[in-house]
């Protein structure tokens, strides 16, 4: 069976709250059947407004929307069959969790026998049996949370929605969450939307990421490709970790460039410059980066140790490297014990592959 | 919990509860005294007051101290006969008495509400009583008038005796104890009692549902509107609020005589006929009208208070989940506000039970309700113990409605903010 590649399309969407700013601008996005895409961006950058078209509780200014290939502009929320759990979980906190579950089903006239078998499905799936008849304000946070996911499942929708849905948990309990939802996700094939600001979330989570910036998608692709191959210096320094040098491309082959920082120079993979003497920013992910390399590296260099932290699994070592003072590498505590003491120089070194030299911005 | 034989110590030997009490009880006083001219003012304000009308709707000394030998020797008359001249020669003592301090003509009022015809008579017999002889006063007393002669007036007399009487409260029901001791309404044609009491409760009862109506929409749009707009419209909600009472009530005089503005409109416009405009005011649609609108803030503030906690991502995940936006609304957010509706309910129809000056200046005949009897009876005919008598009826209907609203709505939810 073939896989529906556009089962949920934006097409030239744009949105505007007040006619003078655009939140979303030029949107083109398509979802593919059965697939987990988050929307990842910093606040204000169009992510949310981008669910909130889709779910209907927004217009679009221009441009459409659709949905199994049909456009939904003017099609009311409630009839569109989407499934969301909302920032607070909006469970209704006058109804037992068998009420707020049996919510959708009454609607859409299921009869009552049938309808208990949804809902004991759907509580089962995230493992709330026998909480049937309590009252929303009687669970804690999490299991609010699992109720909420339930209840956009259990009348089988094709399509759900999820704006931010564990930001009010604690670290852990998001963790298992996490898991729990990705798990929700692979067992039932539902295509989700998931709306967050949390990149370790995204990267945990989805198939595909696209982050948001200023109303448009920066970047679309695997969480993989997106922290190893970020497309531009927004994106490489949103998601994980990152090093950057500012300078002027000197030379430039087809995989090879030379970057020029003020006094030094270093060797970089040409992401976004195409020519010598263009402005760039590069970017380098501090696990790339090694100290005392046996390796042939094509960049070896000095750096003087400012800082060094202790992370347990980890130490964080803060070195200025090449006139950047907040160089930061990571070094996993097995180890043949570096001689890494502050105020130490060391040797560092790192393959120009691995050093994306992308837009200056 | 410490047992006698697991008791907590603190350092220097005292048992713990004795020195937590010890350690508290400063707090305990000084919260006692913050509160305490609270509490004295409303033991002044409230308490008293209410106290001393519950004895006056009660209280039937007068006459009681008018005839003290009359009833001392009534004590033995078994009230089927005519009494015998003991009570006669009592009577006659208390009588003159009276007439030497000039006190036979309230006699004769108080008599006279019990049953009518005191009045004449006892002019008569202080007119007699001037040339009355020593000794057989049944027979001269029974001489001045028939109506002396007759048991019933006799009974009537003896009915006074007590010292407390429930039968100002029989009569703000439109009741009284007939000669034979039962209790009766009055005749058809004089009930005007029973009819201001439902007219009260029909007035309250409309006006709140009239301010339920209007202000859920106002109190939703308070709610959700933007910050500037919304603290616009609460000045136009409260700003009738901060008006006097007598200059809102005038002007709706203004607003609704005959030859107001309203009605100029409606000429206007051709609603109704120029010599045949409509009575609006000095009848029930004036006080309907009029209390509607004063009434109003009381019950957009504990709505809006209420709507203003109910998450907007509550309704929007009532559409998501399939349901119209009506159904959303009527089964997720209408039942969030039942609080709000059960406080502003409660508090408008308590306000309205009791509603005084806007039914007297625009109520006219048929739009007055109870409280403007209460005050009819302590301004006009000077019945205080009558008047008392109906504000503690109206009190514990009050309760009553208290009551009944807390067995079926609870009062833990209400919410007035």
């Amino acid at each position: 069976m073939s896989v529906n590649k556009e089962f949920v399309k934006f097409e030239n969407v744009d949105k505007s709250y007040d006619g003078k700013v655009l939140v979303v601008k030029n949107l083109q996005l398509d979802i593919a059947e059965g697939e987990f895409i988050t929307m990842l961006g910093p606040s204000g950058s169009g992510k949310t407004t981008c669910l909130m078209m889709l779910a209907g509780f927004e217009t679009p200014t221009n441009g459409e929307i659709y949905l199994g290939g049909k456009a939904i502009s003017s099609i009311p929320p409630h009839k569109r069959g989407i499934g969301m759990v909302f920032q607070n979980y909006a469970l209704f906190p006058h109804m037992t969790v068998y009420e707020n579950l049996a919510f959708p089903l009454r609607v859409r006239k299921i009869p009552k026998d049938e309808a208990d078998k949804k809902i004991d499905k759907a509580l089962s799936m995230v493992s709330l049996q026998g909480f049937a008849s309590r009252m929303p304000g009687q669970l804690s946070g999490g299991q609010q949370q699992r109720v909420a996911v339930a209840r956009s499942l259990v009348f089988d929708p094709q399509l759900v929605l999820m704006d931010e849905p564990l930001g009010a948990l604690d670290k852990n309990l998001r963790e298992s969450m996490q898991y729990e939802i990705k798990h929700i996700h692979e067992s039932i094939g539902v295509t989700v939307v998931y709306v967050t600001h949390d990149q370790s979330e995204a990267l945990t989570m989805s198939n595909r990421i696209a982050v948001f910036n200023d109303g448009k998608v920066q970047q679309l692709s695997s969480p993989d490709e997106l922290y190893e191959k970020p497309v531009n210096s927004f994106v490489a320094e949103f998601i994980g970790e990152n090093n950057t040098f500012t300078g002027e491309v000197s030379d430039i082959s087809e995989k090879k460039c030379k970057v020029k920082l003020g006094n030094a120079e270093i060797m970089a993979n040409p992401i976004s410059v195409k020519s010598k003497g263009e402005r760039t920013k590069v970017s380098l992910r501090p696990e790339r980066a090694l100290i005392n390399p046996k390796d042939k590296m094509d960049n070896i260099h000095n750096g003087k140790i400012e800082e060094v932290i202790y992370h347990g699994d980890h130490t964080r070592v803060r070195i200025n490297l090449l006139g950047n003072p907040e160089f930061i590498l990571k070094i996993p505590n097995s180890s043949a014990n570096l001689d890494i003491k502050l105020g130490n120089e060391i040797k560092i070194g790192w393959n120009s592959e691995d050093a994306r030299a992308l837009d200056p911005k | 919990m410490s047992s006698e034989t697991k008791q907590i110590l603190t350092t220097d030997g005292i048992p713990l509860e004795v020195s937590l009490k010890k350690a508290e009880k400063k707090n305990k006083i000084k919260a006692f005294l913050l509160v305490a001219p609270l509490l004295f003012f409303l033991i002044i304000t409230y308490v008293f007051p209410i106290g001393d009308m519950l004895f006056r709707s009660i209280d039937d000394k007068m006459v009681t101290q008018m005839l003290p030998k009359t009833f001392k020797a009534m004590e033995n008359w078994d009230g089927q006969e005519l009494p015998d001249e003991e009570v006669f020669a009592a009577f006659h003592e208390d009588f003159i008495k009276l007439v030497e301090d000039k006190r036979e003509g309230k006699l004769s009022t108080q008599l006279n509400y019990t049953k009518n015809g005191f009045k004449s008579i006892i002019k008569k017999l202080r007119r007699a009583s001037k040339k009355f002889e020593e000794g057989n006063y049944k027979e001269q007393i029974m001489s001045v008038h028939k109506r002396w002669a007759d048991v019933e007036y006799w009974r009537a007399i003896q009915r006074r005796a007590p010292e407390f009487t429930g039968q100002k409260y029989l009569k703000g029901m439109d009741m009284y104890v007939n000669q034979e001791g039962k209790i009766v309404s009055v005749e058809e044609d004089r009930r005007i009692h029973r009819v201001l009491w439902l007219r009260t409760l029909e007035i309250a009862f409309f006006v709140t549902v009239f301010c339920f109506l209007m202000a859920y929409p106002i109190a939703h749009l308070l709610a959700t509107l933007p910050m500037k707009y919304s603290n616009l419209l609460m000045i136009c909600v409260l700003l009738p609020f901060w008006t006097s009472l007598l200059v809102r009530t005038a002007s709706w005089m203004i607003l609704l005589q005959q030859q107001g503005i309203v009605n100029d409109f409606f000429v206007g416009i051709g609603l109704v006929a120029d010599d045949n405009r409509p009575e609006m005011m000095y009848n029930k649609t004036g006080s309907y009208v009029a209390m509607t609108q004063i009434l109003l803030p009381f019950m957009v503030l504990p709505l809006y208070s209420v709507m203003k906690t109910i998450s907007p991502s509550l309704m929007r995940a009532g559409k998501s989940l399939g349901g119209t936006p009506f159904v959303a609304f009527w089964k997720v957010y209408f039942p969030l506000t039942i609080p709000g509706i059960g406080a502003g309910c409660l508090l408008v129809f308590i306000l309205a039970i009791g509603y005084y000056i806007t039914p007297a200046l625009v109520g006219g005949a048929s739009g007055t309700l109870i409280s403007n009897q209460i005050a009819f009876h302590m301004k006009s005919t000077l019945d205080w113990s009558f008047a008392s008598a109906m504000g503690l009826m109206l009190l514990s209907g009050v309760l009553v409605i208290y009551w009944l609203y807390n067995k079926i709505v609870g009062i833990d939810n209400i919410k007035l903010g």
